[in-house]
């Protein structure tokens, strides 16, 4: 059951990251890009992280996503006549590169990790959100505090630069 | 399921990103792309602590979140500025800084 149900969620998630960018409009890739990321969110509950998938759901597919909508709303972007326009060397240069991460990341997690058991016994526990929350907020409390300052820092930043004029005093 | 098959759909993932990155022009399309690549690497971290029976790799994914989160915040808002400067968001028109 779950090897059906992960084998589904791969193929909707290689198919659905192919059309976010082989897509000549842009709202469409974004909502291919929900698509993906709602996968992944169920590729997370086959690895029982519970709390991940929620998150995931919550944050990526919901106010992120929400962000880039609006973003290209604003934008008022046309639908591209040609997707790639790059000339032909950096077309081909540039899939040679990707054949190359491939392989490397293929060569590096291939080889190490071929006797490692299933989804752990202990996943159950851990993937919780009782217990993330338990370690968020003991062992991680000073790095959740500088996530919020990150995140404020983020919003008053972005503010600051979509900005119509940035008034200076002299 | 053995843990290779999700490092294996993570590595794709990731290299379609990279292919989005390195030949789309659109910006707004390129972000969607590091967003999938994000996404790619999260997939691996969390295959992993799910193996391992281990937290670690689930708070390392939270905090990941955050950044993607106010790395999107941001990045809109450059990509904002730079429409309203050059009424474009096509990267291969955007070449002041080109040397």
């Amino acid at each position: 059951m779950v090897t059906y149900l992960f084998i589904l969620f791969a193929v909707i998630a290689i198919a659905t990251a192919l059309a976010v960018v082989f897509n000549k409009s842009t709202v469409s890739s974004a909502l291919f890009l929900v698509l993906n990321l709602l996968t992944l969110a169920g590729i997370y509950l086959l690895l029982q992280a519970q709390f991940l998938a929620i998150i995931q759901v919550l944050v990526y597919a919901g106010a992120i996503m929400v962000l880039f909508l609006f973003v290209i709303m604003l934008l008022n972007l046309q639908d591209e006549e040609k997707i790639f326009s790059r000339s032909r060397v950096q077309f081909i240069l540039s899939f040679l590169l990707v054949a190359v991460v491939f392989a490397q990341i293929l060569y590096s997690v291939g080889s190490a990790t071929n006797m490692l058991p299933a989804v752990s016994s202990s996943m159950k526990t851990v993937g919780t959100v009782e217990a993330v929350g338990n370690v968020l907020f003991t062992q991680y409390l000073i790095p959740v505090e500088v996530t919020a300052i990150l995140l404020t820092a983020a919003v008053v930043g972005a503010l600051l630069i979509a900005q119509r004029k940035i008034q200076l005093k002299k | 399921m053995a843990l290779n098959w999700y490092l294996a759909l993570s590595a794709v993932l990731f290299s379609i990103g990279v292919i989005g990155v390195l030949t789309r022009k659109n910006a707004v399309v390129i972000f969607m792309s590091v967003e999938l690549m994000l996404n790619a690497v999260n997939l691996t971290l969390v295959a992993f602590s799910s193996h391992f029976g281990d937290i670690n790799g689930i708070i390392l994914v939270f905090f990941s979140l955050c950044v993607a989160a106010s790395e999107a915040a941001v990045g809109l808002a450059i990509i904002i500025t730079i429409f309203r400067n050059n009424l474009t968001v096509d990267i291969s028109k955007i070449n002041l800084l080109r040397w």
